[in-house]
């Protein structure tokens, strides 16, 4: 006789936790249909009913406006979308600098709680506890400030070098494009190539010898003595266009505006103490063992810092860093407020000369929506790096 | 067995919706208007002269004025308006969305803003061009001066594409920098921060006299880039409310070329005999005001609320207000200028 | 074989004093040349700049409103900009005459969050007072009842509209939060899509776009002729907003409990929303507290975005008060300062809490 399982099958009474469970979502699905339905209705019979002209067309008319400040060169006859592209690169240059000078800053902050000197424990603390709880609009519009009523006027620019720092902006030189450049350009992929090579090699060294080697100061000094070296092929083109001072500006040279230099400082200082609280949680979670055992094998302080705890506190400071590194990224849509033409700033212009909010808005979200997701995924791709390989 | 909030909750917002929608779609403008008792109107967020709150909330000024008349022929009451403040990315979403009823917001009349934002333009109530500000010491004389400076502008404004335009035409490769606020650019602008300011010369004119620490240190420059017909707009699709916005706007200027003033509005109801003014102010037997869905009265109330347009702009704009601006195209048609009434008849 | 003699290790030098100020200054800041030497930077850089900082924020500062004396070369900062302007910074446009209402409003609203906050007053008539105080709060800054004129939304502004808009969108995105989070752990993958999709939306987007969205594109969604007050959609953005961060931090807490928990109330006979309501949530709830209170900290933090939809809340109305006056523009970084500090003391006293509260948490887990 062999043994029966019981049959199994689907109990499609009105007690049934199955179908009560389709019902449900049934309903839920209904129901979300029917606002989503209401409001869409809603709003075309708006649009018809005021002769409100929708669609993304107007994309590929001409903007028809200038934008103070762009990565290339956009004209008033170029195509509203080239407009938006302009505004997305904008917002990406801030978002990208930003999560680098924050990272940096957080993470010095972040280990200098756990300094022995009770002074820079104690600024560090300062720094985190100031900087976190005064809304980042309002350190926006501080730093805005500063830079516009605080700086002399560009006639009393404050100098340093070829540097000019005022009202206008701080002012740089930039060399001169010249075929030699590209000599060094060249050079520095051979650098690169070289550097990665040596970083193989020493690797190897070590695993075989256990001596440790250098490998970031050689293998930089390699990047960049392989450049230099192209450079010095090239013919060492050392032209600069230097910032001179005009009439009612700093002309020529390089510029920052101060929009820019405002954003991004009071988004890199403001996600910066929120960073180093998150490395801190990381360090602490790190076994109080980890970092006896590194002192009890004879490295220093710092090395333990280096090479034992900060590698394993990496594990729980990705996600949340992550976190950080999107509200920066979405925090840059509040350069709307000091001017700096950001995509929802531009947005904002494209929506009123046409008309399109619903078009412009939604061209926003997709924008902030996307850069979210390749945030999180790169993150996520670095996440499953650092975690530990357990063989 | 396992359930969630969500579903009531959607279905709770849908039931809301429909029972919500019910009674509103009924509503043209001036039934919702009549129902609610209040004229919505979309001004400025503060420009002296045109639309600006005292330290009271009260506000006053040119557009101010529109909104005032409409709300006497209305209600019999000019204070029975609710002022929306309204920055210029705002402006046209929130007339578009019903938020307000009509848009007096120093707002230049366009064919794209006319024909696809979903917008009317009714009448001109201030005829103006894009002009230049800068400080007095810079020495600037002429905008074709500007080569390659930074010049603040308000975001979402005629004035803005008028800058690339002019900057493009003269070669002049203007830097923009841009504000989604009138008070912002206003502030960047006085900090020092842009070399020049530019927006409608009345803008100007009313920001000089009135934002700057020394009038006397900031000088509007004699170059009008553009034509910048400015006046309230109403939504399309609204016919009637639209006739009532532009045949009040008519009203005033038909009693300024009548002599009609908020000082002799009743005398001249009870006494006059030109059949004009008795046509405007319901004095015969003939009721203008009927064929517009309002009563025999509409003007006679509108004109003692603010006065006829050459009052509201003296008032207002007027050489002996501080905005100071000269009357100019926005005389009469039979002073050299170009406000024109169609009849009233 | 080598006579060897015992040759004892020569005795070590006896321990520095750690204890003490001068052990402590030792220890924590001398504690080995690189530690003094950063002392000594770190120091020197404090010595330089706190007397001059110090210097401009008090021995050189002009503390009367008269912005000729602000105008002086060599004067530091300028707080008669806050004398001058402080009942319009913290009220905003709200008429003068009843600046008390709001007064006595933010301080009826202060003492129900400090009630909230204290552990003597978490009972269930708690949630009476709040609808008490709520009703108190609307009453008096709306009017039109008990004699009091009616002032409209529109002139609200001012740390009473922080305060509203802060505590009431937590409070109300609460509620939905636990439904969101529960909604993205049910069974039933229809239900569970429309949760996440919700979360990661909101989660995708600035804050501002959804501002954007309530106070220019709402009405636009609603049929013709149909207005909500611009206070109450923005107050809707900001809580659906807040609804997602809260639903992921909650989420976090259900996640926490261990499968056990669920097994044994299954066990008992529990139906799921039994479970839910007498096993899960309080259990979870306890656990993100401290999360719950930094998300209300942050959301403290982004009310000042409604000043771009044009509502005049602290930072809002701090820029109406003085970019409209060409006398005072020049000191807009004082009052900049001024409602910094405001929003330092509040976020933290709140954060302190948070530490506190995450004791109170943890101390039951103790063994």
């Amino acid at each position: 006789m062999s043994r029966k399982s019981p049959p199994r099958r689907k109990n499609w009474t009105w007690r049934s936790q199955a179908l009560r469970g389709l019902v449900y979502q049934f309903f839920a699905i209904g129901a979300v249909a029917l606002g989503v339905w209401w409001l869409a209705g809603n709003t075309m019979h708006n649009m018809q009913v005021r002769g409100i002209q929708s669609g993304f067309d107007f994309l590929a008319r001409p903007a028809g406006f200038d934008i103070g400040e762009s990565l290339y060169a956009f004209d008033s006859n170029h195509p509203y979308w080239q407009a938006f592209l302009v505004g997305l690169t904008n917002t990406l240059r801030v978002a990208v600098i930003g999560i680098i000078l924050t990272t940096v800053l957080g993470v010095l902050l972040g280990v200098g709680r756990f300094s022995r000197n009770a002074l820079v424990r104690g600024l560090c603390y300062a720094y985190v506890e100031f900087f976190r709880n005064v809304p980042v609009l309002l350190q926006l519009l501080m730093w805005y400030v500063f830079f516009t009523e605080a700086l002399p006027a560009a006639a009393q620019a404050w100098t340093l070098g070829p540097l000019f720092l005022s009202k206008g902006g701080l002012s740089f030189p930039i060399p001169v494009w010249e075929t030699g450049h590209l000599w060094g350009l060249y050079g520095l992929i051979a650098g690169a190539a070289l550097a990665f090579a040596y970083r193989r090699w020493a690797f190897r060294r070590f695993e075989a010898t256990g001596r440790p080697r250098s490998l970031f100061w050689v293998p930089l000094g390699l990047l960049f003595a392989m450049g230099a070296l192209g450079w010095a092929t090239g013919g060492a083109p050392a032209h600069f266009v230097v910032p001179v001072r005009g009439e009612f500006a700093i002309e020529e040279g390089g510029s920052l505006t101060p929009e820019f230099m405002a954003v991004l400082l009071g988004l890199s200082i403001y996600t910066a103490a929120f960073v180093a609280e998150v490395v801190r949680a990381g360090i602490q979670s790190v076994a109080r063992g980890q970092g006896e055992a590194a002192a009890a094998i004879g490295l220093s302080q710092t090395q333990s810092m280096r090479l034992v705890q900060l590698p394993q506190a990496l594990r729980v400071i990705i996600p949340p860093l992550t976190n950080q590194y999107l509200n920066l990224t979405k925090n840059s849509s509040l350069a709307v407020a000091i001017g700096y033409p950001d995509v929802v700033s531009i947005a904002n212009t494209a929506l009123n000369q046409t008309g399109r909010a619903v078009e412009c808005i939604a061209i926003v979200m997709l924008v902030y929506l996307t850069t979210s997701l390749a945030t999180s995924i790169f993150m996520n791709w670095y996440n499953v790096r650092a975690a530990i390989k357990e063989r | 067995m396992k359930f969630s909030t969500m579903r009531l909750a959607a279905a709770a917002f849908t039931g809301m919706g429909v029972l919500l929608a019910g009674p509103a779609q009924a509503g043209k403008t001036l039934d919702a208007v009549k129902a609610r008792g209040q004229i919505v109107c979309g001004v400025s967020t503060g420009l002296a002269g045109f639309s600006q709150a005292d330290s009271n909330g009260k506000w006053s000024g040119l557009d101010v004025d529109v909104c005032r008349a409409l709300a006497a022929a209305l209600f019999n009451d000019p204070e029975k308006v609710k002022y929306v403040p309204l920055s210029a990315p705002q402006r046209f979403t929130a007339l578009q969305s019903g938020e307000v009823d009509v848009l007096p917001r120093n707002t230049t009349f366009t064919l794209t803003r006319d024909a696809s934002l979903g917008l009317s333009a009714t009448v001109v109530n201030y005829y103006d061009g894009q002009g230049f500000m800068v400080p007095v010491k810079t020495k600037l004389k002429s905008a074709k001066q500007l080569k390659g400076q930074t010049v603040c502008v308000q975001s979402g404004t005629t004035t803005e594409k008028n800058l690339a335009d002019f900057s493009k035409a003269n070669n002049l490769n203007i830097k923009p920098v841009v504000f989604d606020k009138l008070e912002a650019a206003n502030a960047a602008y006085f900090s020092g921060r842009c070399v020049a300011y530019t927006t409608d010369a009345s803008g100007l004119a009313s920001i000089r006299a009135k934002e700057a620490k020394d009038p006397k240190e900031h000088l509007v420059l004699p170059d009008l880039i553009s034509k910048e017909p400015l006046g309230p707009m109403v939504r399309r699709g609204d016919d009637e409310w639209f006739a009532i916005v532009k045949w009040v706007m008519y009203g005033m200027l038909e009693a300024e070329e009548y002599g009609v003033t908020q000082a002799n509005v009743d005398q001249m109801k009870a006494s006059s005999a030109d059949p004009v003014v008795m046509r405007l102010l319901g004095g015969g037997n003939e009721d203008t005001g009927k064929l517009l869905g309002l009563d025999k009265d509409w003007m006679t109330r509108a004109i003692k609320a603010v006065g006829n347009y050459g009052e509201s702009f003296e008032r207002n704009v007027g050489a002996k207000s501080a905005v100071n601006l000269p009357r100019g195209l926005n005389n009469l048609w039979n002073k050299g200028g170009l406000m024109y009434a169609y009849p009233i008849r | 074989m080598n006579a060897t003699t015992f040759e004892p290790v020569a005795a070590r030098p006896a321990p520095v004093r750690t204890a003490g100020a001068a052990g402590w200054i030792r220890t924590n800041l001398f504690g080995d040349w690189k530690t003094g030497l950063m002392t000594l930077l770190a120091g020197g850089a404090l010595l330089y700049v706190l007397p001059q900082v110090f210097g401009w924020a008090v021995l050189r500062a002009v503390w009367l409103p008269d912005y000729n004396a602000c105008r002086v070369e060599g004067v530091g900062a300028c707080w008669g900009v806050v004398a001058e302007k402080y009942r319009f910074i913290i009220f905003g446009r709200y008429p003068y005459e009843e600046q008390w209402r709001p007064l006595v409003a933010t301080v009826l609203m202060l003492c129900l969050l400090a009630a909230s906050c204290t552990r003597a007053f978490w009972r269930p008539w708690l949630v009476l007072i709040w609808v008490a105080i709520l009703a108190a709060f609307f009453a008096l800054m709306y009017g039109n009842v008990f004699g009091l004129s009616r002032i409209e939304t529109d002139r609200w502004g001012g740390l009473p509209l922080t305060i509203l808009l802060a505590s009431l969108s937590i409070t109300l995105a609460f509620p939905i939060a636990v439904a969101v989070a529960l909604g993205r752990r049910s069974g039933l993958p229809a239900i569970r899509a429309f949760c996440t999709i919700y979360v990661e939306l909101i989660r995708g987007v600035p804050l501002i776009s959804v501002l954007f969205m309530a106070s220019f594109m709402f009405p636009l969604f609603m049929p013709e002729g149909f207005s909500i007050d611009v206070l109450i959609r923005v107050l809707a953005g900001i809580t659906l907003f807040a609804a997602a961060y809260l639903a992921e931090v909650i989420r976090g807490g259900l996640q926490a409990i261990p499968k056990g928990q669920l097994e044994a109330a299954a066990t008992l006979g529990l139906s799921y929303w039994q479970t839910q309501i007498k096993i899960v949530l309080p259990q979870a709830l306890a656990m993100v507290v401290p999360s719950i209170m930094n998300n209300f900290i942050g959301l403290f933090k982004d009310t000042s975005l409604v000043t771009i939809v044009s509502l005049y809340e602290l930072t809002g109305a701090l820029s109406l008060a003085i970019n409209s006056d060409a006398n005072w523009r020049p000191f807009k970084l004082e009052g900049y300062l001024f409602i910094a500090m405001i929003y330092f003391t509040f976020c933290f006293l709140m954060s302190r809490y948070s530490l506190w509260i995450e004791k109170q948490v943890n101390k039951g887990k103790a063994r």
